[in-house]
């Protein structure tokens, strides 16, 4: 076990479940559709040991289905965009060579434009938000852009949260009992209260000191 | 000692940084102008770019297109394991889009400048980072008059590098243009101060460039919904800085047609002349 694997695992007790940073995804998505009007929007992950798009978060049109599908990481829109990492903004993804249309169709969902917008946590690209079909009445604005490059800002950090829960999770998973423990002692660490929180810190300052010798 | 008093909470308005949206175009107007005024027509009229070359480092330039014409030269870099660095003669043309985009920007602004392609990056615009280096400091070692780079690494191993590229470029008189992320994250070379680097506005005059009082970005060019060239002799309707830069390049190739002495901090005081946000312009 290394002091890696121990970090990991204090954090899995102490940074609480997968399922509140997917439902912080799903937040956004959901905010995001809502603000431009638009009929589904979507956050896909990069997972790198794949090599692969993963539909993590899904507003409107699909949600119901699509949240685990996963896509060759080169496809369409987001592929592009989390390669380049750069913004998309398409008004007519017919005209766009770029659209991947079969994966599309894979999805149920064949939009007639699209907002894409790389997540950028330092120099990593963790992923991509999609906004599909926002109403046409209106011109595309740079505001627009820019107001989508907050929404980014918020779920790549979200992304990341959810990468390193599910990382300290997996290290628990194949860590074993001795890592396990070390993970719970954590969790009821932060629960506890008063008194009885005060005599565990000093039970573990004294093992401490016993384990260093 | 009486207390140091807050200052007065009436903060500016946010002034724009990374695109100038319409509504922004008021709050950023500057005040000084110049003893003689420097107008667009001094500026680039009647120019058409001759005797000017432009180099384009990006995904490469399709050949044959017609809004994108002649291109005088066309090379493909690679940089092999052993670290040595191969600017071969390019027959792929584009494999992207996004340089025939940014060539046939140039070109509707500059008729008769000479194009150049070095070809960085590959199919879905992507790249890798030596590859990128090497490209840029073959086309510098070139001497070309203007180099544009609708693109940016986010990477900080190689920001010395590029740095030390971009001052060499500027010192030899070569104007690197070079486009601002999209978004709000730190990238490279366009932070740079001696490149000019650019932005998008909303207005669909591609002569028309506002000078950002609020740098890094220092211009904001032609960047929304604007119909280019693309890969298989159509066109494509697109926005982003990666298409405002290509509008300075070609301003820069038109005032160098025109002005062949003047040196990259000269052209950028022009722009700045000219811009509409500028007083005398207004």
């Amino acid at each position: 076990m290394t002091d890696q694997d121990l970090r990991a695992a204090v954090a899995a007790g102490v940074l609480g479940a997968e399922e509140s940073y997917r439902a912080l995804l799903r937040s956004i998505v959901e905010t995001a559709r809502a603000i431009f009007a638009a009929k589904a929007s979507s956050i896909f992950l990069l997972d790198e040991a794949t090599d692969e798009l993963v539909f993590e978060a899904v507003a409107g049109e699909g949600e119901e289905t699509l949240v685990g599908m996963r896509l060759p990481s080169g496809t369409g829109i987001a592929g592009w965009v989390v390669s380049s990492r750069q913004p998309l903004v398409i008004e007519d993804v017919g005209r766009d060579p770029r659209f991947g249309r079969e994966a599309a169709e894979s999805t149920g969902f064949v939009p007639k434009g699209l907002m894409a917008v790389p997540l950028l946590l330092e120099e990593r690209s963790l992923g991509v938000l999609e906004v599909l079909d926002r109403p046409q009445r209106s011109r595309f604005t740079l505001a627009e852009m820019d107001l989508l490059g907050l929404f980014a800002g918020q779920a790549a950090i979200a992304l990341d949260l959810l990468q390193r829960a599910r990382t300290a999770r997996s290290v628990m998973e194949d860590g074993g009992e001795e890592v396990a423990v070390v993970a719970r002692i954590a969790e009821r660490l932060q629960t506890l209260e008063g008194p009885r929180r005060d005599a565990g810190l000093r039970l573990l300052a004294a093992l401490e000191e016993v384990l260093r010798g | 000692m009486p207390p140091v008093s807050e200052p007065e909470s009436d903060e500016p308005e946010e002034l724009p940084a990374w695109s100038l949206p319409a509504d922004a175009v008021e709050r950023i107007a500057a005040p000084e102008g110049w003893p003689d005024r420097v107008t667009r027509e001094w500026a680039w009229g009647s120019s058409t770019g001759a005797g000017v070359t432009v180099c384009i480092l990006d995904s490469g330039v399709e050949t044959g297109h017609p809004l994108v014409g002649r291109v005088d030269r066309a090379v493909a870099i690679s940089v092999a394991e052993d670290e040595s660095v191969l600017a071969e003669e390019d027959g792929e043309g584009d494999l992207c889009g996004h340089g025939t985009a940014c060539a046939g920007i140039i070109r509707s602004l500059a008729p008769e400048c000479a194009l150049v392609s070095v070809r960085v990056l590959g199919a879905g615009y992507t790249g890798s980072g030596p590859v990128l280096l090497a490209g840029l400091r073959w086309a510098v070692e070139q001497g070309y008059d203007v180099i544009n780079m609708s693109l940016s690494t986010t990477k900080s191993q190689f920001v010395s590098t590029l740095h030390e590229l971009a001052d060499r470029a500027y010192f030899d008189r070569t104007i690197l243009v070079a486009s601002a992320h999209n978004m709000p994250v730190k990238s490279y070379p366009w932070r740079f101060a001696s490149v000019v680097s650019v932005g998008s506005h909303e207005s669909a005059d591609p002569y028309e460039v506002f000078s950002n009082p609020e740098p890094p970005v220092e211009l904001f060019a032609r960047g929304l919904e604007l119909e280019v060239p693309w890969i298989g002799g159509g066109t494509l309707r697109v926005t982003g800085n990666s298409f405002a830069t290509p509008h300075v390049a070609g301003l820069c190739a038109l005032i160098l047609s025109k002005h062949p002495g003047l040196q990259p901090f000269e052209v950028k005081s022009v722009l700045r002349l000219v811009s509409t946000n500028v007083e005398v312009n207004r």
